[in-house]
């Protein structure tokens, strides 16, 4: 694929992300903080956000798991997570997350365990979506702004 | 730019180089918020740790202008990051979280943040951050006094604004803690130093115990609510190199101070009756560190470690310790631990004088101590002997003084116990503890308490109108231990930080103190903000522990003493709670007051007995603590 097209194809791509709603403004923002001083940023912080999140799944799978179910911890998890997607602009994911609080504080497990799939499921989908966006821009060499 | 050189760059160039600390357990918010930053041309230093974040503050008082740091950190509260920053360095503190319920923000406002942000931060908020600083500076540089330092005072903080050099006697006073941020240390930095007069020079007022006490004296004088403005605060108090800025934002914060310490007031009141029995209490009195006033203590939530941690003990309620404060069980002359400026737990060395912390609030146990109350503490307190501070009471009729505010409450002071020294043996206490006197508490109880403590004839009057003010001492229950509270605070405090004085048997005791330095401190504060508020004569006359006159002593506390005791207990134990608020759940983290006090808090039983066998008063020594 040729420069042109590429970029054309991460412009689109990316306008749909955030069509779909994948993203918010909150990534525009990260992207502008991109510059040469420090041209990885975006791909450095989604890295970030990729593992932290990894790892907070993890957590919250192993607490609700749990007999006797510490909901304070579930909870001091999720608001992180609610936390660091906002900071990318993982919209989706984040919104999940405040459901999921409030379900916490009810101490509701079914629908802690139902919204820690739904958290999940968002959390591959934005991820995908964002390495097959990167990978334009690897190829593409730069994201046009 | 160095540290000091941001400071005192031009305005127009201010912004750019600003030095921010900021602190997020999440590694994504944190490179995001440090991009946003560097962004904004400022200079930034991460850690993803609040204590590492504090330890870092502490290595360097001027090496940050600003924190931002998120609410929810595992390792520490990030109310109480803020409150140990605004009592310690007094710099302005941002809060960062994802969660934008009003309940938090009003919490971080009333801990004293000078903003909170949410999450996702956006750079547009974060290029006017540095107007906190420039405001907090603004401050400072009007003073004249320092020069540099960003941090000063102020009125966010509540907590060390101004700390002059003045006095040094005291180190900082409580008065910072309640407000905000428990940053009990608050002053610790300058607190510590106290020692030195010339700390004026420094930038930042060491608002010493004895500086303190001039200040609230000047205070009630003109009367809180009404004539009291800093211009005539400062004719009255009259001290070189003091400021009127630097009494505006002390006043500022030992208004926020008062206005905890009557919440706390009434939780005191419980307290010193559950001093008797809650030793746990006293725990949180230690944080409060020096303030001494248990009041805060029990009530002041506000208070919580950052008061107490902050304030570093005012000492003021030292006096109030007297054998109350020292409650703790040979309290060694709460009034003497009051005077040890608690300096915020961390000091410890100082603390001495931060003990002072205003045990006087103790009034809140009504007064029951008033005057003598202390006195007659003593005498009850002989059994306690631990009362080791009591050691300072001015013995005057009965060594006792020591009820004094309980601020020592530490949960240990309950047992005034130590009184054997008090009452009675007044003399003989008075008679150690003018020979200690010096031992006492070198170091905080300096001023207070050694006058108080050895006036035998003086201290008492002292006690008294700490005894008053801290109700607590009413130690009437014989084990003083109320009744320390605002003194326990302060003896608590003053133990704290005397410790290496007591090198006398008051080993317990110096655990109880050493806790109750911490607690102490706080309580006191708030006695102190109760005393004003309450019984500002009361309260006035605490704060001047060598003035105090010994005759009120007598008569009053033993009266007060059963009641006052108690009730001193408890407000400072619940200052205790509150002041830290997150008390010893982990947020104690910080302190090594908290620890201290915990560690008192447990032995109460023990230490009590130890008292008594320490105390004995023929050597007092808790004296030495004092």
């Amino acid at each position: 694929m040729d420069v042109v097209k590429l970029q054309k194809q991460l412009v689109d791509y990316r306008a749909s992300l955030y069509h779909e709603a994948f993203l918010d403004e909150q990534f525009t923002q990260l992207q502008e903080l991109q510059d040469e001083n420090n041209p990885d940023f975006v791909v450095e912080v989604v890295s970030l956000f990729f593992e932290d999140s990894e790892r907070l799944l993890n957590e919250l799978a192993k607490a609700l798991e749990q007999q006797s179910i510490d909901f304070k911890r579930v909870d001091a998890h999720v608001h992180q997570l609610k936390g660091s997607s906002s900071s990318i602009g993982a919209q989706r994911v984040q919104k999940v997350c405040i459901t999921f609080r409030n379900y916490c504080e009810e101490q509701n497990v079914e629908g802690c365990l139902k919204c820690l799939q739904q958290v999940k499921h968002e959390y591959s989908l934005v991820k995908t979506k964002l390495e097959t966006m990167f990978k334009i821009l690897a190829a593409g060499g730069s994201i046009p702004m | 730019m160095t540290v000091e050189r941001a400071i005192s760059e031009p305005k127009d160039q201010f912004p750019i180089g600003m030095r921010v600390l900021a602190v997020d357990d999440d590694p994504t918010c944190l490179l995001l918020l440090e991009t946003l930053l560097r962004r904004c041309q400022y200079n930034v230093t991460t850690t993803s740790q609040a204590i590492t974040a504090l330890k870092l503050l502490r290595e360097n008082k001027n090496k940050f202008d600003l924190v931002i740091s998120d609410v929810h950190m595992p390792d520490m509260d990030g109310f109480k990051l803020l409150e140990h920053v605004g009592l310690e360095m007094d710099l302005p503190v941002i809060m960062l979280s994802a969660n934008g319920d009003t309940k938090l923000v009003m919490k971080g406002i009333t801990h004293g943040a000078c903003d909170y942000l949410l999450k996702p931060v956006r750079i547009e908020e974060l290029q006017n951050i540095w107007q906190h600083v420039v405001r907090r500076k603004k401050f400072d540089r009007k003073d004249g006094d320092n020069s540099g330092s960003q941090d000063k005072p102020h009125i966010d903080n509540g907590g060390a604004a101004g700390m002059g050099g003045v006095d040094q006697n005291g180190k900082l006073n409580k008065k910072r803690k309640d407000q905000n941020e428990d940053e009990d240390e608050e002053h610790d930095e300058n607190g510590h130093d106290n020692e030195d007069p010339s700390t004026q020079k420094k930038p930042r007022v060491v608002w010493s115990v004895e500086l303190h006490r001039k200040f609230v004296a000047a205070v009630n004088q003109l009367g809180i609510d009404t004539e009291a403005v800093p211009k005539k605060i400062l004719e009255l108090m009259n001290v070189e190199k003091l400021t009127r800025e630097n009494v505006a934002s002390h006043l500022q914060k030992y208004r926020l101070y008062l206005k905890r310490i009557s919440c706390v007031a009434n939780q005191q009141a419980n307290m010193a009756a559950a001093l008797g029995s809650a030793d746990s209490n006293y725990l949180r009195m230690g944080p409060l560190n020096g303030l001494g006033t248990f009041h805060t203590l029990a009530g002041s939530d506000q208070l919580h470690n950052a008061a107490l941690r902050s304030f570093p003990p005012s000492g003021v309620l030292g006096r109030l310790n007297t054998p109350a404060g020292l409650g703790m069980r040979g309290l060694p002359s709460p009034g003497m631990i009051q005077l040890g400026h608690v300096q915020n737990s961390g000091n410890t060395s100082n603390d001495q004088s931060k003990l002072q912390s205003f045990v006087i609030p103790g009034n809140h146990n009504a007064n029951t101590l008033q005057g003598m109350p202390m006195s007659l503490e003593l005498d009850q307190l002989q059994n306690n002997k631990g009362v080791s501070h009591i050691g300072e009471l001015p013995t005057a009729a009965n060594t006792t003084v020591f009820p004094v505010s309980g601020s020592l409450m530490d949960a240990r002071i309950s047992g005034c116990s130590n009184n054997p020294l008090l009452g009675v043996t007044s003399n003989s206490l008075m008679l150690e503890g003018s020979s200690q006197q010096t031992t006492l508490h070198p170091s905080n109880l300096r001023d207070s308490v050694s006058t108080m403590g050895f006036q035998n004839g003086n201290t008492l009057s002292d006690f008294t109108s700490i005894a008053t003010a801290s109700n607590q001492l009413q130690c009437s229950k014989a084990d003083l231990q109320c009744q320390a509270s605002p003194t326990s605070c302060n003896a608590g405090q003053i133990i704290r930080s005397a410790p290496p004085e007591w090198n006398a048997p008051y080993h317990s005791n110096v655990m109880c103190c050493s806790i109750n330095s911490s607690i102490p401190v706080n309580g006191a504060m708030v006695p102190l903000g109760q005393c004003l508020d309450q019984n500002n004569p009361n309260f006035h006359r605490n704060m001047d522990l060598d003035s105090i006159a010994p005759s009120n002593f007598v008569d009053p506390i033993s009266l007060k003493r059963s009641e006052g005791f108690n009730s001193a207990m408890e407000p400072a134990v619940i200052q205790k709670e509150g002041y830290f608020q997150p008390r010893p759940q982990g947020g104690y983290n910080v302190g090594s007051l908290e620890d201290l006090a915990s560690a008192m808090m447990k032995e109460g039983p023990d230490t009590r007995k130890l008292a008594d066998g320490d105390f004995g008063c023929n050597g007092y020594s808790h004296r030495t603590c004092i």
